[in-house]
């Protein structure tokens, strides 16, 4: 497997400056002849449609929701950093980016991380210009709030609502390209396969989730802007559709698969209550700006939290994390929050909670002051929970949320495979072995807005492309391969549902694949997977036909892939013998219990590559180099 | 807790659609609405049902998917909510509720709970934008924008698309949609260029797609689940008359463009 990341010669600085300089261009006139398919329309997907339409190249959109507008970026909530250095208090490109690649514990590629920064700033300006209300001061300029990971204050926001208001910047100008007649957007059409012609990609199959009709979509290039697949372990902050599907065709079609168990859990999120429920909403991190996070000092206490006094709290990330305290990184906060669970100091009924306070801000502040800030979330909260926030502190746990690994790409964002190009979560690309709170926002507009534009763009100047259309044999055989999959999935009639096994799938997971791993875990997980997968295709039960809106039958094609998935990062933790970031190896870590990375072997992103069906897909590594900043322990304290 | 539901199923558009009575007793308090709608439908699949279709993705009221009439009411009886976001403790043990899909001329159905809203893509499509180029944009802090003018701004820019405001309406019209939009653009520096061919275009094209008109029945904004105010119409129709009345050069080219 060709791992080329084709990093651009010279110093960090000019790396993306020279290759904009000197990259190959197509002709204004030449390219109304190539099409491209963007599967997505999240902030990656609907940013890169609409700035390549505007282009002027032709566009073809997908997104399995009935409008391009409810993808899920609309979720995100806390904000989106830049490096504006606004508040004037030491924050730079080069701080941003080597916050992000410490925040990442050395396993991301530092020329991708260092143009991720250089390019944050003209995001904002982008995003003001499309008329996304951020947050302000008084005096008109543009409010910043602090996120973890960080010493500096660079998060722009739009109160707990900035993925919703960047996404209808982004759909915003989607609707322009479509009505300009450039842009052609395919809802409720759900990608099933990629085609691959002449060693190229060169179009998808989809299914029309309404009609049921299966249809091969032919292009010169295909982007996948899909997202990420945290929803593998069922309970998650995700969307609830969120899913892996498209990348997951893509591997088993040659796209390596890069560092498939790095996957965020995030720290604040509200805990689990019962077994019907459907997700694990998230508290934004931007509520540790102000709140603290705390236990009972005395084991099981149950009293209520208002009458636990100051010197019998322990304000646990403040105690272990001095220097960054309750905006200590994900990973780090999580692994704190499991350990006192574990030792028995949580709350709430399950002991699964710690609390996350915001009462003495709202006593310091005012409650008003606070509802700016944050008044969404606290609704949230109170409507899920019934309790309300401004009067008790909340009770959250960690919950998946994010994940790193996806399809490995170059710099120009483009997979192992020629022609097929991935952005946004669904690519593996700058956050490591962590990613650092609001930068998954900066880097799907980045690769969407300004990245993509160009890459692309050298791709179509320097490929020679024959005509292909979807009529052709390698499209007819993937369209058949569908087809037949759909009626398999409906053929089985066994009697468990669909989502008894995602649950069951996702147990496993959470158990040996989630905050900490263990070499036994694992391969004991395997093996449960790989049986739950057989039981999958014997016993389940779809119900109704593919004639027809059959959410099931959606539910069941993305579980099955789910099921692959789950055994590769199983595997793929088994294989990286070291703890980095959130992948925490019990067997790896230093006597105070922090994680312990093994540079001499492990400093590398590991790629999988798909065998045929039940052999060992082979790992590649492609070796990470650290310049600018050298890797050294991670110190939070 | 025990409910009695009377639930809307429709094959497809050419089915009639009728209400079929469930049966659930063993729900908990603690539950969204949606888990309650989870729970039966694992319940149907397991009998050889088919389970009713409803729409739903991010669970925590912010994609607007899930829209839905809970006993005559759009979204439901809890204000300022989504039906992602109501939950069970809001009803009582032994409760009968009645759940329907959006009815709207503009929303075709399409199976059980499901409608299509597309028109309100269109709308979008037809002006609910600024144009502006991905590398044309200024330095964010030279357009200065007072608070309170943001804070309204991102008052109207909450709106989440879901459709209750037209479900609501006794004339179907989407006026509150179509306002928040026009609003937020309209109030902020960024969008006056465009700011009255953008209302005249929205608004063209929702009479185009067969909404109603509005005439200040308020039950767009009881049931908007995001609270937008219908202050945002009067503002939004201050736009659309000035436009109407001194028509722009390029907006007359503009629509006749749109019309093809
Ligand atoms: C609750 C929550 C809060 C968050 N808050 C923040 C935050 O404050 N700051 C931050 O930086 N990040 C945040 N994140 C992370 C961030 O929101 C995501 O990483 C980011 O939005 C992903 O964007 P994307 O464009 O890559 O994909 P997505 O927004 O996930 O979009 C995926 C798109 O792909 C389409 N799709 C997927 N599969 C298929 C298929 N097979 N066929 C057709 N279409 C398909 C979907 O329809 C959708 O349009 C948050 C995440 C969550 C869950
Ligand atoms: S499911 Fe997203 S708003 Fe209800």
């Amino acid at each position: 497997m060709n791992l080329a990341p084709k990093v651009p010669s010279g110093p960090l600085e000019e790396k993306w400056t020279r290759y904009r300089s000197t990259v190959k261009l197509v002709s204004p006139a030449n390219k109304g002849n190539f099409t491209v398919i963007v599967v997505g329309t999240g902030l990656a997907g609907a940013s890169a449609a609409a700035t390549l339409a505007d282009l002027g190249y032709n566009v073809l959109v997908f997104c399995f929701q009935d409008s391009a507008r409810r993808a899920h970026s609309v979720a995100a909530q806390g904000g989106i950093n830049a490096a504006k250095n606004y508040r004037n208090d030491g924050d730079s490109t080069m701080r941003l980016f080597s916050e992000t690649v410490a925040g990442g514990d050395f396993r991301s590629r530092e020329a991708n991380v260092y143009r991720l920064a250089e390019i944050s700033g003209g995001i904002i300006d982008q995003c003001v210009a499309q008329g996304v209300p951020f947050a302000r001061e008084y005096s008109g300029y543009l409010a910043n709030r602090s996120f973890g990971g960080s010493l500096v204050s660079r998060t722009f926001y739009c109160r707990g609502q900035t993925g919703q208001q960047l996404l209808l910047g982004a759909y915003s100008a989607l609707c322009h390209q479509v009505t300009l007649g450039r842009v052609k957007v395919f809802a409720r059409t759900e990608m099933l396969d990629l085609v691959v012609a002449g060693g190229r990609a060169r179009g998808i199959v989809t299914r029309d989730l309404v009609t049921g009709r299966v249809e091969a979509h032919a292009a010169d290039a295909v982007l996948l802007a899909t997202g990420g697949y945290a929803n593998v372990f069922f309970l998650s902050t995700n969307a609830r559709g969120a899913n892996a599907t498209a990348i997951w065709r893509a591997y088993r079609r040659g796209a390596g698969f890069a560092n498939p168990c790095f996957t965020q859990i995030h720290p604040t999120c509200i805990p689990q209550s019962g077994h019907y429920q459907s997700k694990l909403p998230l508290m934004s991190e931007a509520l540790r700006n102000d709140g603290r996070v705390w236990v009972p000092k005395l084991k099981g206490d149950t009293r209520d939290p208002a009458e636990i006094p100051e010197s019998e709290r322990d304000y646990y990330l403040e105690r272990m994390y001095p220097g960054y305290g309750n905006l200590a990184p994900r990973d780090i906060a999580s692994r704190a929050t499991k350990r006192v669970c574990d030792e028995g100091y949580g709350v709430g009924v399950s002991g699964r909670g710690v609390y996350l306070d915001l009462t003495g801000a709202t006593a310091r502040l005012g409650e008003d002051a606070v509802r700016e800030r944050y008044g969404n979330l606290f609704e949230m909260y109170e409507c899920i929970t019934g309790e309300e926030p401004w009067k008790a502190p909340m009770r959250i746990y960690p919950a998946p949320h994010y994940t790193m690994g996806g399809l490995w790409v170059d710099y120009g964002l483009q997979s192992t495979i020629a022609g097929l190009f991935v952005l946004g979560e669904a690519n593996f690309s700058d956050h490591g072995a962590n990613r650092l709170g609001a930068s998954a926002l900066m880097q799907g507009l980045a690769d969407g807005y300004f990245i993509i534009p160009y890459t692309l763009g050298e791709y179509f100047a320097g490929a020679i492309l024959e005509k292909v259309s979807p009529a052709d044999q390698k499209f007819t055989e993937a369209q058949k391969e569908v087809e037949d999959r759909v009626a398999r999935l409906l053929s089985v009639q066994g009697r468990r549902t669909v989502d008894s096994f995602h649950r069951e799938l996702g147990a496993v997971l959470w158990e040996h694949c989630g905050m900490s791993r263990d070499a036994a875990g694992l391969r004991a997980a395997t093996g449960k997977i790989r049986a739950l997968r057989g039981q999958f295709w014997e016993d389940v039960r779809v119900p109704g036909d593919a004639a027809d809106l059959n959410q099931e039958l959606e539910k069941a094609g993305r579980v099955a892939d789910y099921l692959e998935l789950g055994e590769l990062m199983c595997r793929d933790a088994l294989a990286r013998e070291e703890s980095c970031g959130c992948h925490f190896r019990e067997e790896f870590q230093t006597t105070d219990g922090e994680a312990m990375r093994d540079d001499g072997r492990f400093c590398h992103v590991a790629v999988w590559e798909f065998a045929a069906e039940d052999r060992e897909p082979a790992r590649y590594v492609e070796p990470l180099t650290f310049e600018a900043v050298k890797p050294a322990e991670r110190s939070y304290k | 807790m025990r409910l009695t539901l009377h639930i809307w199923r429709q094959r497809n558009r050419n089915d009639r659609g009728r209400f079929v009575k469930y049966e659930i007793n063993d729900v908990s308090p603690d539950m969204s609405f949606l888990e309650m709608l989870d729970v039966l439908n694992q319940r149907l699949i397991e009998h050889g049902e088919e389970p009713v279709a409803f729409e739903h993705d991010c669970r925590e009221g912010i994609c607007g998917c899930c829209g839905m009439v809970i006993n005559g009411v759009a979204n439901g009886p809890e204000k300022g909510t989504t039906v992602c976001q109501l939950h069970l403790r809001h009803f009582r043990d032994g409760d009968v509720i009645y759940i329907e899909p959006w009815r709207s001329r503009a929303f075709p159905a399409i199976k059980d709970l499901v409608v299509d809203r597309s028109a309100l893509d269109r709308i979008m499509q037809a002006g609910g934008f600024i144009s502006v180029r991905a590398g044309s944009a200024p330095e964010a802090n030279t357009v200065l924008i007072p608070k309170e003018t943001a804070e309204l701004a991102m008052d109207a820019a909450g709106c989440i698309g879901c459709g209750a405001c037209v479900a609501s309406c006794p004339n179907g019209a989407a006026a509150l949609f179509v306002a928040a939009k026009i609003s937020h653009l309209g109030l902020l520096p960024q969008g006056q260029p465009e700011r009255h061919r953008r209302a005249r275009a929205m608004v063209r094209q929702m009479d185009r797609e067969g909404f109603g008109a509005c005439s200040n029945h308020r039950e767009c904004e009881a049931v908007c689940p995001k609270r937008i105010s219908i202050r945002f119409i009067a503002l939004a129709n201050r736009d659309f008359l000035k436009e109407s009345l001194a028509p722009s050069e390029a907006t007359s080219g503009k629509a006749k463009n749109a019309k093809k």
